[in-house]
This record gives structure tokens, C-alpha cells and sequence, in this order.
């Protein structure tokens, strides 16, 4: 294993992710603070609780998958596809390092930008609302999990991308919808039951009910089938970068 | 050069074919010498860049082998590629970034544990000290170019691909980076360049290999091949000028120019018998006065049109 290789692709995106460090800690900030404006004060007000938690609170969880999922699958699809973009992808392809070793440092870095956003909503959230962590190791898992598991989405959205529009096109019409609609902002116990079953084939639903699970100790799922969902996605995105290692799809002539 | 060690990079009946049909190698064999600098000549879209990238490991072969230091660039993959460095034809640097990190990030690839004092003293050697700490947009297109061959020897290569690395480079930059590649030579690395301008091929390489249509014509120690191959030229200028070639002098072939004051005659150096002796006596016998003589030796970039139209011209 060429760990310096490794080192030097995962530092190298890090220093990307420094230079606009601000722009990375306040984004996340106002994002969050917003939502609480609009959900947690002029919605939430109306409210009460849901599930026996104060509204703002149950959001929490939510706001941030919403925030971890988005910015996992851009860095990790930008990370990758940006070499391909301005063709400094020769030095990759020519380095005596495999995809394997490739993939761990763009994967990781984006996995770790995304861990960072996620703790700066978390700490943000909780100026605005008191939030219980049941589960903190749980919580940490779900996070990490979801972290990795987005960015190996993004990274084959990045090779299999031949141009900027693609590349935005799955977190703009697939993640964000299924975030929505998977009970960030609601149980899906609130939902009819016809919209309660076809919510079930959402597979954001298991992450984020797990996800809540560790903040609140209660889920619309139970949480070892979160935890299967979660582990079975990583290994399909495994599983299709596995498959691209081997063919060279997209990559190498 | 014959040399009794193995070759450093060896190419093996490679054939390169793409997707769409289009065959951009064909049954290339090529031994590069260790400590040679070997020049890569061939017109655009003759395979040059699609043999190095296969070497390099950026396209796969369709079939063939390839060896560099006795490792199978597909089979001991690592080991192969730890020998090579490549300066790549296009510029492709990351703008935001800046020189330093992009060489760190370059060495930290291939495996080399961090070394600041040696990648100081690589920037110097480049002239690109002073630019150690500027992001990569800001500088010139020559500098980038020099970037871009830092950060191929930032992990100390034996083999150095250099494909076209004076292109859109000026005069000065371009003698600067031919001084850096006789360095290289002198540390004993190996050197495959490809360039437009043979001259300086021509200058500095110690064997030639022409390609065309994806199939090597020739390789050969530059020295054989330019008297091999030369023709030489020899200029005759008259003290009164002729209004045509006397017609006792129409077998030798000769050129009229400067209006009739010079005579040019070509010949070959390899042939049994130049003729220069017989045409100076029938010069003489023919009345014409001598003011001075001159000879040249055609250039490799003649030689080299002249193989490449010979064997499109065979090919056709």
C-alpha cells in the first residue's frame, strides 16, 4: 500500500478545502440558522411537538444528513472530476499508486470536509435548541457511515461525469428530493399510510430515522435495519468502484 | 549505442488500438538504451504521444509488452512507474495551487518520503526558486512548463518523458531547458523527447527514432544516420556568371542559382565515388573560371521529411 500516496492526494484536497475555510464554516452557519428561522421559529412555533420532542429539536438530525449527504457527494464528485476536467489526471494514472489507494484519499477528504459541516451544524443547532444525545456513539457512527458512504457516491458521480452539469445533476435531483422527502423535517408516522409505504423505498429514510434514533432514542425504523441500509449502500458504491478499478471505465483508455 | 547492459525501457510488439477502430500503434518494438537521450520524431498524429502515454501507464496496450528496468509496466506496475517521470505535452497544472505544494503533492505520489531541502534545490535548477510560494495562474506559460518538469523529477526518475517541452516555450527558455536536460544526461538519466524543432533534436539527441502511422521507421544513432543519410551539397561559385549549364555538364545534375554566378551539386558521401574530381576537370574543360567552393550537410529535418514523404508516398 503507497500510503504517502495516499497522504499526499488526501492533503492535497484538504489544503483545497483550507483555502476556503471560511466560506466552509460560515455556509453551513447561516444555512442552519436559517432553517431554524423559517422551520424552527415561524413554522415550529405552530407546532408543538412531534414525537414528544420540540420541533426544532427533531429537525436537527435531519439538517444535518441533509447537509453531510450534499456536501459528501459534491466534494468527493468535484475531488475526482476536477483532474479529469483541467487533465492533471495523467499524474494519477502515471504514479505507481492503484485506484484502491486513489480512491481512499479523495473519498476520505471528502468524507472528512463533510464530517466538519456536520459538527459545525450540530454546534450550531445547539445555540438554538437543547439537544439531547442519547446515543453519542451511535451518533458519531451514523455520521462517519454517512459521510464515507456519500462520498463514494460522489466519487463514481465524478468519473462517470463528462461535464459540469452532470456532475451536479445527481445531488440536485436525486439527494436533495430524497432527503425532503425522507422525514428530515417530519416522522413519517404524520404522513397517510399509502405515502407512509411508499416512503419505505427511500433509502434516505433509514439513514435519517437511524440517525435521529441516536439524538432521541426513537425511530420510524428500527435501527438495525438503518444501520443494514446504510452498510448495503456502502457496499453496492464499493462494489460499482470495485467494478471500475478492474475496466478502467472512464478513466484509462 | 550498442551496449551490452539491458535496455532501460523496453517495447515490445505493441499495438494500440481505440475504441472506435482507429489502430494508433502498430507492432512497435523499441529498445531505449540506459543514459541515452532519444528523440521521438514523427509528423502530428503519428503515435508519439500515444507510445509514451502506454509507457507511462495512462493508456492500456491492446496487446504487447512493455518493460521499464526489467518491470512489466502492467504486471510490477509500481516498481515500473517509479522509474519514470513525465513532462506531459499539454500544460496541466491545478491555477490555485501553488508551486511547492503541487511538486510535494507530485513526490508524496510516487511513494518518496517529503524532502523540501531537495525539492528547493530541483526549483532552483529551474530557475523557479522565486516562484516557490506563487499560485500556479500566475505565472508564464514558460514557467509553467517548468513546473510541469519539476514535479516529473520530483521523485528522482532514471526515465524522463519529455513530450514536446519547448512547445509555445521562448528562445531563452527553451536553450535553459535543453541546459537542464544535458544535466539530467550527465546524472545519467534517460531521456525520450519528442519536439517539432529537429534542430534541437538534432543537437542533443544521441539516437533518433522516427514514427509514422503508428509504426516505428527507423532507430539509429543520430551520428550514422545524418552521414547514412545526408546528402551533402557542393557549391561552386563562378567568377562569370552562365546563363545556363553547359551541356557537356548535364549528366552531374548541377543547380543554377544567384543568376547564374553559383552551382550547386549534390551528392552522396556513402557512394563509391563522389564525382567531385570529374566535375572540377570538366569545369575546367568547359572553360568555367572558379572563384570559390563550398560544401554543406543536409539537415536531420530533411532527412527526416524525406523518410517520412518516402514512406507515405510507399504506403500510398
Amino acid at each position: 500500500m503507497n500510503l504517502r500516496a495516499i497522504k499526499a492526494i488526501y492533503r492535497f484536497e484538504m489544503a483545497r478545502f483550507f483555502r476556503t475555510l471560511l466560506q466552509s464554516f460560515i455556509s453551513p452557519v447561516i444555512s442552519t440558522s436559517l432553517y431554524f428561522v423559517v422551520f424552527g421559529a415561524a413554522i415550529g412555533s405552530r407546532i408543538d411537538q412531534v414525537e414528544g420532542i420540540s420541533y426544532g429539536a427533531f429537525i436537527v438530525p435531519g439538517l444535518i444528513m441533509l447537509s453531510v449527504m450534499t456536501q459528501a457527494t459534491s466534494n468527493a464528485s468535484l475531488g475526482i472530476y476536477f483532474p479529469k476536467f483541467i487533465g492533471t489526471i495523467y499524474e494519477l494514472l502515471s504514479a505507481p499508486v492503484t485506484f484502491l489507494e486513489i480512491t481512499v484519499g479523495y473519498v476520505g477528504a471528502a468524507a472528512t470536509k463533510a464530517l466538519f459541516i456536520g459538527v459545525v451544524i450540530l454546534a450550531t443547532s445547539m445555540l438554538f435548541v437543547d439537544l439531547p444525545i442519547a446515543h453519542p456513539l451511535a451518533m458519531l457512527a451514523f455520521l462517519v457511515l454517512t459521510c464515507l458512504s456519500f462520498a463514494l457516491l460522489g466519487f463514481i458521480i465524478g468519473i462517470w461525469a463528462g461535464n459540469f452539469e452532470q456532475l451536479q445533476i445527481i445531488p440536485l435531483l436525486v439527494i436533495t428530493p430524497l432527503v425532503f422527502l425522507g422525514g428530515s423535517f417530519y416522522s413519517i408516522s404524520m404522513l397517510p399510510p399509502v405515502w407512509q409505504a411508499i416512503t419505505l423505498f427511500n433509502p434516505v429514510v433509514y439513514l435519517i430515522s437511524g440517525f435521529r434514533w441516536a439524538f432521541f432514542g426513537q425511530a420510524d425504523v428500527p435501527v438495525a435495519i438503518s444501520l443494514g441500509a446504510i452498510g448495503l449502500f456502502t457496499l453496492a458504491c464499493l462494489a460499482v468502484i470495485w467494478w471500475i478499478f478492474r475496466t478502467g471505465w472512464r478513466i484509462r483508455q | 549505442m550498442p551496449s551490452s547492459k539491458p535496455p532501460i525501457v523496453s517495447v515490445q510488439n505493441l499495438t494500440k488500438s481505440f475504441a472506435g477502430g482507429f489502430t494508433a500503434l502498430n507492432d512497435v518494438s523499441l529498445d531505449i538504451e540506459e543514459g541515452e537521450i532519444l528523440a521521438l520524431l514523427g509528423p502530428n498524429g503519428a503515435g508519439k504521444t500515444t507510445l509514451i502515454s502506454t509507457i507511462c501507464g495512462i493508456t492500456l496496450p491492446s496487446s504487447g509488452r512493455i518493460t521499464v528496468g526489467g518491470h512489466d509496466t502492467i504486471d510490477d506496475f509500481r516498481a515500473a512507474r517509479d522509474l519514470i517521470g513525465l513532462v506531459p505535452q499539454e500544460i496541466n497544472l491545478e491555477p490555485f495551487e501553488k508551486v511547492i505544494n503541487t511538486v510535494r503533492f507530485s513526490r508524496g505520489l510516487f511513494g518518496k518520503p517529503a524532502d523540501d531541502a531537495f525539492l528547493d534545490t530541483l526549483l532552483r535548477q529551474l530557475s523557479l526558486l522565486d516562484k516557490r510560494d506563487s499560485a500556479i495562474r500566475t505565472l508564464s506559460g514558460g514557467m509553467k512548463r517548468r513546473v510541469l518538469i519539476a514535479k516529473a523529477l520530483s521523485h528522482e526518475p532514471r526515465v524522463l518523458f519529455l513530450d514536446e517541452p519547448t512547445a509555445g516555450v521562448d528562445v531563452e527558455l527553451r536553450k535553459d531547458m535543453w541546459n537542464v536536460v544535458a544535466d539530467l544526461k550527465r546524472q545519467g538519466v534517460t531521456i525520450i523527447l519528442t519536439t517539432h524543432y529537429i534542430e534541437e533534436a538534432e543537437a542533443i539527441a544521441d539516437r533518433i527514432a522516427v514514427i509514422n502511422k503508428g509504426q516505428i521507421l527507423l532507430v539509429e544513432e543520430k551520428d550514422r544516420l545524418m552521414s547514412r543519410m545526408g546528402r551533402k551539397a557542393l557549391r561552386i561559385e563562378l567568377a562569370e556568371p552562365v546563363a545556363e549549364v553547359p551541356t557537356a555538364l548535364a549528366e552531374y545534375g548541377l543547380a543554377v542559382e544567384n543568376d547564374g554566378a553559383t552551382l550547386v551539386y549534390h551528392y552522396d558521401t556513402q557512394a563509391e565515388s563522389t564525382g567531385i574530381t570529374r566535375l572540377l576537370s570538366a569545369l575546367r574543360e568547359a572553360g568555367l573560371h572558379l572563384r570559390d567552393l563550398q560544401t554543406s550537410q543536409s539537415s536531420l529535418e530533411e532527412i527526416f521529411v524525406g523518410l517520412v514523404s518516402d514512406k507515405s508516398g510507399a504506403a500510398a
